[in-house]
């Protein structure tokens, strides 16, 4: 196998989950593979100013809270000081070790690592421009195009102003600002709002739907919006940024809509996440038949490749979800079709997390999905105030539900809000991969006292069996 | 008179809980004691009951909302009581779901990827038989023949495109195929269709072994059993073009229908024998001893007659209770009698299986026949309950008609049907006069692979003169 794709020239433009998980598999498959990426290390967005330095700090926050919280139990501890400094030192650090590590892995396989990026002269060949200043023509078998994607902008309020953040600069944490306004009720916008709100930041969110998280399912959010209640100074609905001034001690905003009167004023600085959009522009697509659609990402089959047979493309700049495990699966899908294997990206299921305190969780099917679609669903609901565990960890607000097929009883989506949800909703996503039926989930021994029993014990219940619940049975 | 309903003392502690469900609407008749809403609180999911009996002429709760211990939920008219009293609520879950979407299936011709998935599926095998003996002793080849009918009653028939050659095409959604990751990429890599394979797991569950059967099936030259192989599928015009219509998706009962008898027929040579039973000493019989059996809680009907009397010529014509093997040029001998009974259910014909019709007394099998299809009806009959029938009797009767001529249930290889009995003149060659009697009409329809026409004849007449004489059935 390996000898057959020895002669298969790759290149893989974009070094991000996406692109490295691609590099690597194809090395290992034996082709002669190149990734192009302007960092010294592969990572991309996600390692550098993602998912990784995000997470960092979201650690922070929770040990901040969770020291916090312990008051109430007994324990009090001094109010913490912060030193932003050293804190992105240690966040820096993290990301050090963990690109380091991949830089490795990626000589180990002897991966080609160019360091500059990379543009199309036509479907075989790349032009790419160096970091050390010179440029280099060169010709591949096949490309893939994992070039990621990057923050958008408010037309009209994109001023020019250091105090206004991107995910980006609000990571690099170049102060503890006083107050902050999140424009944006999305993730990032509610991940990086929870960080500064911890450090001490006063911070408001203002959102133009009428519920923080759009899309995602009512319940859940309302898991999260009670505590976020708490956390921050504001959080304003159905309402908009109508004006920033850039002014000496901040900017100043003034909105439109529900919220509009009472926030306006001054705030040090403004993170704006309004969402993110694919990078696929200025890459000389034009000299390729890869198409792009009204969006800009990049049209793919099921094999993730594009329009033009030499050309894939993975991850963020391939279509939502924008996710990084998303990307990692599409690029080992593209390397394998590259070697020949008759296989195609069809996940069932691909988690989401929102790595708030408490987290928010899904994968597969969710309800509202189900309700737009008209897709006949039981959903069966555990709340977490019966769930021994987290009665012991002081977090009795979460809620696990199931999204079940009521003739097949097959689980077809699950939802989590709780601490932790992001790690128990791998077991959802395994048993909606594995057509698990609500039956198997709920006959197989879950360890007590843990979180993970709410999964089990929602699975009984879509029987009117959950040992911790209880729920009529209704005739039929 | 109207009166008010209100959320009565829930528990201790508990003074407020956030509406579920609202399982009646406005204008429903309700009895006293009915829920009318589904509460959540901390514990327990609680039904509000009605306290009233009659009309309901206000609902002032909708699902999501909170509600507190007092409140008023509802107004009922205790006048309009009894006027329709007995009319169901509405359950919600069961609300009919009208998916928009609309599969629009790329159509591969069938053929091409038959050929495919032949050749791949025989190159594959020829790997696996010089590497693995194991696989013999795998599965063994009666226990296959067995597996295969229940398997086949599962036959999904929905389709999923073929995968994207062309890069325009966005994922479209799809019913889910119930198997694991590594299952589809068996499936695909032996060229198989994972959406065409029958699951013998729960819920339809799609297993490794499934995928294999299903593609041994496909090389040894069953293609015609396979619903995609019918020949001549052409694309559906457009009838929007000359009115309006509505689409809905096929449920899973009417695809697994579909897919069924379209295999059966294109599958069986049919052939259908018509015949007439005398049965006016019968209905005398029949009366004579009915109140017996209501006492039991069965219903004597000419259908548990017709059991008793069927599982009896099929000892004495084993071929009709047969099954062939045309890849092995093989007849499977059958030393049981589970005989099927077509039930019209509103999700469509359901065939539950009498097993062991022969052991059990008329007495026996009226009590059961009634309970079966009363739980076929009521959706609550097991899968497991629908398999292994080995002969198939559908009884029109109770509506009307002639004759039919029914589809023999692939696997099996005859079915009898059954339409309305009448009173007609009968020549009596004795008296030389005619006399009114009482004639059941019988179709037999039969594989004529295995049963020649005038088995069938014999057979039918058999069951005819049986039925003529029932002092010759054993009642208890
Ligand atoms: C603040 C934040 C938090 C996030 N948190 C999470 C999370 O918790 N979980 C999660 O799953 N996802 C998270 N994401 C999203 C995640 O980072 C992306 O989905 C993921 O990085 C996408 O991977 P990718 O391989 O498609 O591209 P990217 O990671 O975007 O990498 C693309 C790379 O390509 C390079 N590149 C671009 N153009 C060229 C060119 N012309 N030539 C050469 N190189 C080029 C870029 O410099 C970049 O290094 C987060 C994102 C942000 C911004």
């Amino acid at each position: 196998m390996a000898d057959k794709n020895k002669s298969i020239k790759l290149a893989i433009v974009g070094g991000g989950p996406g692109g490295y998980a691609a590099a690597f598999l194809a090395a290992d498959l034996g082709m002669q593979v190149t990734l192009i990426d302007p960092e010294k290390n592969p990572g991309g967005v996600c390692l550098y100013r993602g998912c990784i330095p995000s997470k960092t700090l979201l650690h922070v926050a929770k040990v901040v809270n969770d020291a916090a919280d312990a008051k109430e139990w007994g324990v009090s501890f001094n109010k913490p000081g912060f030193n932003a400094k050293k804190i992105r030192g240690w966040k820096d650090e993290v990301v050090e070790k963990l690109t380091g590590g991949l830089g490795e892995l990626g000589r180990l396989r002897k991966v080609e690592h160019v360091r500059g990026t990379a543009k199309f002269k036509n479907g075989t060949t790349l032009i790419i421009s160096k970091k050390d200043g010179s440029t280099d023509s060169m010709s591949y078998d096949k490309i893939i195009i994992a070039t990621g994607s990057e923050p958008t902008v408010i037309p009209g309020l994109d001023i020019d102003s250091p105090n206004l953040l991107n995910s980006t600069t609000a990571l690099d944490l170049e102060n503890i600002p006083k107050s902050m306004l999140v424009i944006g009720g999305g993730y990032i916008g509610l991940e990086l709002g929870t960080v500064y709100a911890a450090l001490g930041t006063k911070v408001s969110v203002v959102e133009m739907t009428p519920s923080l998280l759009p899309g995602v399912d009512k319940d859940m959010v309302s898991v999260l919006s009670k505590r976020l209640k708490g956390m921050f100074e504001s959080i304003m609905l159905n309402t908009t940024v109508s004006e920033m001034r850039e002014q000496k001690n901040g900017i100043k905003v003034s909105f439109e809509g529900q919220g509009a009167e009472k926030k306006a004023g001054i705030y040090e600085k403004v993170l704006m996440a309004v969402g993110r959009k694919p990078k696929s522009k200025d890459l000389g697509l034009e000299n390729t038949q890869v198409e792009v659609d009204d969006k800009g990402f990049i049209k793919v089959d099921q094999t993730r490749r594009t329009s033009d047979p030499n050309i894939y493309a993975i991850g963020d700049v391939a279509g939502e979800p924008m996710l990084a495990h998303k990307a990692t699966h599409e690029g080992r899908v593209a390397a394998e079709v590259i070697a020949g294997h008759d296989v195609i990206y069809e996940p069932r299921a691909i988690p989401a997390v929102v790595f708030t305190d408490p987290e928010i969780a899904w994968c597969g099917l969710t309800q509202t999905e189900a309700r737009g679609k008209g897709i006949d669903v039981k959903i069966v609901k555990f709340p977490w105030a019966a769930s021994g565990r987290a009665l012991t960890l002081g977090r009795n607000d979460g809620l696990t539900k199931l999204v079940v097929d009521p003739e097949t009883e097959r689980i077809l989506g699950v939802g989590i809000a709780g601490a932790g949800a992001g790690e128990l909703i791998a077991e959802g996503v395994l048993a909606v991969e594995m057509a698990a039926t609500v039956t198997d989930v709920g006959m197989s021994i879950h360890p007590h006292p843990t979180l993970s029993e709410t999964v089990m014990e929602a699975a009984e219940l879509f029987h009117s069996h959950s040992t911790h619940y209880w729920r009529p049975k209704r005739k039929s | 008179m109207i009166k008010e309903i209100k959320i009565p003392e829930i528990g201790e502690s508990v003074d407020s809980g956030e509406v579920v469900a609202v399982l009646v609407s406005k204008g429903d008749m309700v009895e006293k004691d009915q829920p009318l809403i589904e509460v959540e609180t901390e514990k327990a999911v609680v039904e509000i009951p009605s306290t009233e009996a009659g009309k309901v002429t206000e609902l002032s709760v909708s699902e999501g909302d909170s509600v507190k211990i007092g409140q008023v939920i509802a107004r009922v008219d205790t006048e309009g009581e009894g006027e329709e009293a007995g009319q169901e609520a509405p359950e919600p879950e069961e609300e009919e779901a009208q998916p928009e979407k609309e599969e629009k299936a790329e159509k591969e011709k069938a053929e091409e990827k038959e050929d495919k998935a032949k050749e791949k599926a025989k190159k594959k095998e020829e790997q696996e038989e010089e590497e693995a003996e194991a696989e013999e002793k795998e599965e063994p080849e009666e226990e296959e023949e067995k597996k295969k009918p229940a398997a086949k009653k599962e036959e999904p028939e929905k389709k999923k495109p073929a995968p994207k050659k062309k890069a325009e095409e966005k994922e479209e959604e799809k019913q889910l195929a119930p198997a694991a990751p590594s299952v589809r990429r068996l499936a695909r890599e032996l060229g198989a269709d994972i959406n065409l394979i029958p699951g013998s797991g729960p819920g339809g569950r799609i297993s490794l072994e499934d995928v294999k059967r299903y593609v041994r099936h496909i090389i040894e030259g069953g293609r015609a059993s396979m619903p995609e192989a019918a020949e001549g599928i052409k694309e559906m015009p457009d009838f929007s073009r000359w009115g309006e219509i509505t689409r809905k998706p096929l449920s899973k009962v009417r695809s697994i229908i579909a897919g069924g008898t379209a295999q059966s027929w294109s599958l069986i040579p049919h052939v259908t024998q018509f015949d007439k039973a005398d049965i006016t000493e019968l209905e005398n019989f029949r009366r004579k001893y009915s109140k017996m059996v209501e006492k039991e809680g069965g219903k004597l009907t000419v259908t548990a007659i017709l059991l008793k009397v069927i599982a009896a010529a099929l000892k004495k014509y084993p071929r009709f209770n047969a099954s062939i093997d045309p890849q092995k040029g093989e007849i499977i001998y059958k030393e049981y009698y589970n005989i099927g009974m077509a039930v019209d259910t509103d999700r469509g014909l359901l065939v539950p299986v009498i097993r062991g019709v022969d052991k059990k007394s008329i007495f026996d099998l009226s009590v059961e026949l009634l309970e079966l299809a009363d739980r076929t009806r009521d959706k609550k009959v097991m899968p497991d309950e629908l398999e292994g029938g080995t002969f198939t009797i559908s009884n029109q009767g109770g509506i009307g008609g002639t004759d039919f001529t029914p589809i023999v249930f692939w696997p099996q290889v005859s079915i009898l049907g059954v339409s309305r009995a009448s009173k007609q003149p009968v020549f009596d060659e004795e008296e030389g006069t005619f006399k009114p009697r009482i004639i059941l009409p019988l179709s037999l329809s039969y594989d004529h692979r295995i049963i020649d026409g005038a088995d069938a004849a014999r057979f039918l007449k058999w069951v005819s003169e049986a039925l003529e004489h029932p002092l010759l059935l054993d009642f208890e």
